[in-house]
């Protein structure tokens, strides 16, 4: 038996099934907005679709995965199973529970929080301003990842890793498609999206399969150096 | 006085993404190349709402409402 379910068998509550499941929807709902975010980007247009239709989609879905990310962090918080603070929802690698794969999860959030203001605001602020942080969408969306990825209590269930597969196939693709259709313009910028959209699924591949699937992951994961897990951190880990 | 406002469009800035003809066909048609063409920018109040949402719509923020010029 692993860790977390001995953690589940000792204290399982609906609030931390809450918690699970709506950071898995927000998740999918991240990656399709993103992924919607991109093609509109890149001027899809199929036929069937106006594009103001995909625009409205995109929109809709980021308020949808705020709507899910504070049933996440809400339920998390008040969940006693773990012990968070309101300052661990905003303040980045301030908690005390896995200060780093937590902390990844609120800065993604931050910078969610950022993108969705100034686009609420963006007929005032203008379309430069606008845009520089709409950017960061694309560093919120792997830090998302990794956080579920880090401090998942599912990471390890085969349909959870299909998922986590699914939304990372899905915007490597949607960049790559991106990156297909630009322009001769940017160059330095396609090339670095090139590099990240190839090396972002190793690093996942890699870190899954040295961190979260192995065993012992639950005690080390509380440790913020453990990747790659040092030989010490691995004999503290649990039973194999 | 009336309420009427002006469309204009910042041609330098439109991507041509013809997204404001799809949300206010009652004053902007697309050209050939799809960018759009405004035979007519008076937008009378009743449509006001339209037209402002294709301001917020189009992905470049090309197209403005502006207060009409006083009418001679
Ligand atoms: S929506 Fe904006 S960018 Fe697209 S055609 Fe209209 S004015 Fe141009």
């Amino acid at each position: 038996m692993n860790t977390a379910t001995l953690q589940l068998a000792a204290g399982p509550s609906p609030l931390w099934y809450a918690t699970r499941a709506g950071g898995t929807v927000a998740l999918v709902l991240l990656t399709a907005t993103v992924v919607l975010g991109i093609a509109s980007g890149g001027q899809y247009a199929p036929k069937r679709i106006a594009r103001f239709e995909i625009a409205a989609l995109h929109r809709n879905l980021s308020l949808l995965t705020l709507a899910f990310l504070v049933l996440h962090i809400v339920t998390a918080i008040a969940d006693t199973f773990v012990h968070l603070t309101w300052w661990d929802a905003v303040l980045p690698f301030a908690s005390s529970y896995r200060t780093l794969w937590l902390g990844l999860g609120t800065l993604a959030f931050d910078l969610l929080l950022a993108v969705l203001a100034t686009s609420a605001i963006r007929l005032r602020l203008g379309v430069r301003r606008w845009k520089a942080v709409h950017w960061l969408s694309y560093a919120c969306w792997p830090l998302a990842l990794f956080h579920g990825a880090g401090t998942g209590t599912d990471t390890k269930l085969p349909l959870q890793l299909l998922l986590t597969a699914a939304c990372t196939a899905a915007v490597v693709a949607a960049v790559w498609w991106r990156l297909y259709r630009a322009g001769p313009e940017h160059r330095t910028a396609r090339i670095w999206g090139g590099v990240a959209a190839l090396v972002l699924p190793m690093l996942l591949v890699a870190f899954l399969a040295n961190g979260p699937l192995r065993a012992g992951w639950a005690q080390r994961a509380d440790a913020v150096t453990t990747v790659p897990a040092s030989p010490a951190a691995d004999r503290l880990g649990g039973p194999r | 006085m009336s309420a009427a406002k002006r469309l204009s469009i910042d041609r330098i800035a439109c991507a041509g993404r013809g997204v404001c003809a799809e949300l206010f066909p009652e004053r902007v048609d697309l050209d050939e190349w799809g960018y759009p063409v405004i035979p007519d920018p008076t937008v009378p109040e009743h449509l006001l709402g339209h037209a402002r949402r294709a301001v917020a719509g189009c992905p470049v923020l090309a197209l403005r409402l502006d207060p009409a010029p006083p009418e001679r």
